[in-house]
């Protein structure tokens, strides 16, 4: 076509420049963001891969060398990364489960005639809002340590007077803090779930028989599932990379019992300086966070009908 | 008559019983804020005392202990790294978000989900790069190091979340605008930043929220000159007793910011949180 000779192929040139260029002007706002994170998160992410075929140890000077596969062999061949593949399934499923639950409760608490709706709720969100690593402390120092602490004290009716619960029980620990972190933050999106049905319909349930329990499940749950949905999502996302609370309370131990990957990876990059290692850690976590994130997100976009507008 | 009667008794009676359990649950959720308060106005003595001690005299003695002692440089740097990385994010969001709401480009879809697959990338990979550039650069336990580090934590919701609120502004408003010969400059002034001021203080919230609470990051790029407020508080980890009313003063001091914006904008907080798919 650009063979065609004369001023119409120049004027056909010029349209398709301004096109371009209009193009390009509607793009330009937008390059500085994108440029910024493919620099800080793509390049950085392709070091890491190239890394991961090297053996090297920054308290090793000269220890560089290429070894291939090596570093993958021995993940799958090493004990606690399946280890803490394990952890983090259970403590991302036994988190996300219970507060999903729980938040549910707490929300529908907060959605019916109660006094002081406002501070109740005020006072839910606390948990979240209070900085992960001083919020395991304060569980750790004062509330359940077991010469000093508060719960061991109340507990003591029971027989559970001298239990050391960050020791003996590590994982009930976690799971139990972070519970505590992330109801509230499923409460507050399933309360705007609940906040969003029409009272009306319920109030003609009700009048054609059906009883709360029977309203709830057939008419409310029905309606608040995206928003349980979104909750446990995005949740999970945040609760996979957990950190704080296990630095805090347990330092990944007794052992490896509470050891997630994002601790192994502290532990093997920041206390081992096995650069190498690490990044083969690392690219492991990207491709099983990628997994959960896909299917995240694909349903976040479906259930919001995220669409560019116009 | 009787139905008054009926209303009278049977009203109540399910509030006050919904009232009494809703309050116990929300007491059990609040409680270790609670205690953690009481225990930062004890003496250390009364703090680690067995039984736990329940009435006491408050006092500001460890409040005191902690503000006059080391703990405001780390307070000065986490407010430099949260500020700083919002401010960056709200630079360099603002124009993308209105480039993919208001003219957006192709591909917008594959734009926005690019953004926020980034965001929940693991810090796992980028993490050891991104360290050793630090450390070739001198810039391991720099402050503003760490506050461009808290920008690409922050910068993909800021994307997501500042759309949302551009997608509110009534399409006319931009071609009348366009009509009247205004450029993309005065748009941006004259319509976009007044409309969506609403917009940027809750994006602000929540990058204020999510890189004041960092820790990650914080722990393994900083040190003493650069250390932000929870990295202090990891000074408390032995917890060898007879500090308990120290380490519970520092954490309330560390939380309060969070704690006081994040109740100030309960509303702004849920739409933040969920990226804007929940208003």
């Amino acid at each position: 076509m650009s063979s065609i000779a004369g001023s119409g192929g120049v004027r056909v040139q010029t349209a398709a420049s301004v096109a371009r260029r209009a193009a390009w002007l509607r793009r330009l706002p937008l390059l500085p963001a994108f440029i910024y994170v493919i620099l800080v998160t793509q390049i950085p992410f392709l070091l890491t891969i190239y890394y991961s075929f090297f053996s090297w140890n920054l308290l090793k000077p000269g220890s560089f060398k290429f070894t291939g596969l090596d570093n993958y062999a021995r993940l799958l061949t090493d004990e606690s990364i399946r280890i803490a593949v394990l952890n983090t399934v259970v403590l991302t499923v036994a988190v996300i489960g219970i507060s999903v639950v729980l938040g549910l409760a707490v929300a529908t608490l907060l959605n019916s005639e109660v006094f002081g709706k406002g501070l109740m709720r005020t006072l839910m969100i606390a948990p979240f809002l209070i900085m992960p690593t001083a919020g395991a402390l304060i569980w750790k120092d004062t509330l359940l340590n077991p010469l000093f602490g508060l719960l061991p004290y109340l507990l003591t009716p029971f027989g559970l007077g001298r239990v050391d619960w960050v020791n003996q029980y590590p994982m009930v620990a976690v799971v139990t803090v972070e519970v505590w972190r992330w109801t509230p933050f499923m409460m507050l999106i399933i309360l705007a779930g609940l906040q969003s049905q029409n009272p009306e319909v319920l109030e003609a349930a009700r009048v054609d028989g059906a009883n709360s329990f029977q309203a709830f499940r057939r008419i409310t749950l029905p309606l608040v599932r995206p928003f349980l949905e979104l909750g446990a999502l995005l949740g999970s996302l945040f609760v996979v990379q957990t950190f704080d609370s296990i630095y805090m309370l347990t330092f990944g131990g007794p052992g490896e019992d509470t050891t997630n990957i994002p601790f192994l990876l502290y532990l093997v990059a920041f206390q081992g300086f096995s650069i190498g290692q690490a990044s083969a850690i690392g690219v492991v976590a990207v491709i099983l966070t990628t997994i959960i994130a896909t299917v995240a997100l694909r349903t976040l976009f479906s259930i919001f009908n995220v669409e560019a507008r116009r | 008559m009787s139905a008054s009667v009926k209303v009278r008794r049977q009203f109540p009676t399910s509030k006050v019983m919904w009232s009494v359990i809703g309050w116990l649950v929300v007491f059990v959720f609040f409680f270790p804020v609670l205690w953690m308060w009481l225990e930062s106005f004890k003496t250390e003595p009364q703090a680690a005392s067995s039984p736990p001690t329940i009435f006491f005299a408050p006092t500001l003695e460890e409040f005191q202990q902690v503000l006059s002692g080391d703990f405001p440089p780390y307070f000065i740097n986490s407010a430099i790294a949260s500020i700083g990385s919002t401010l960056l994010v709200l630079v360099l969001g603002l124009p993308a978000a209105y480039a993919l709401a208001i003219r957006p480009v192709k591909r917008t879809r594959d734009v926005l989900f690019f953004f926020i697959s980034t965001r929940f990338l693991p810090f796992a990979a980028s993490l050891v790069p991104l360290y050793l550039l630090a450390r070739d650069l001198q810039l391991l336990d720099n402050i503003f190091a760490l506050a461009l580090i808290y920008t690409t934590i922050n910068l993909p919701l800021g994307v997501w979340l500042l759309r949302s609120f551009l997608l509110e502004i009534p399409p006319e408003l931009f071609e009348a605008a366009r009509v009247d010969g205004a450029g993309f400059f005065t748009e941006i002034r004259r319509i976009v930043v007044p409309l969506v001021a609403p917009g940027i203080a809750a994006t602000s919230l929540i990058c204020l929220i999510f890189s004041w609470n960092e820790f990650f990051y914080a722990v393994n790029f900083t040190s003493s000159v650069a250390g932000t407020a929870p990295i202090f508080l990891v000074g408390f980890i032995s917890g060898r007793g007879l500090f308990y009313a120290k380490l519970a003063a520092a954490a309330t001091l560390a939380s309060l910011p969070v704690l006081i914006g994040g109740w100030i904008a309960q509303k702004q907080l849920i739409r933040g949180l969920t990226m804007g798919a929940v208003k």
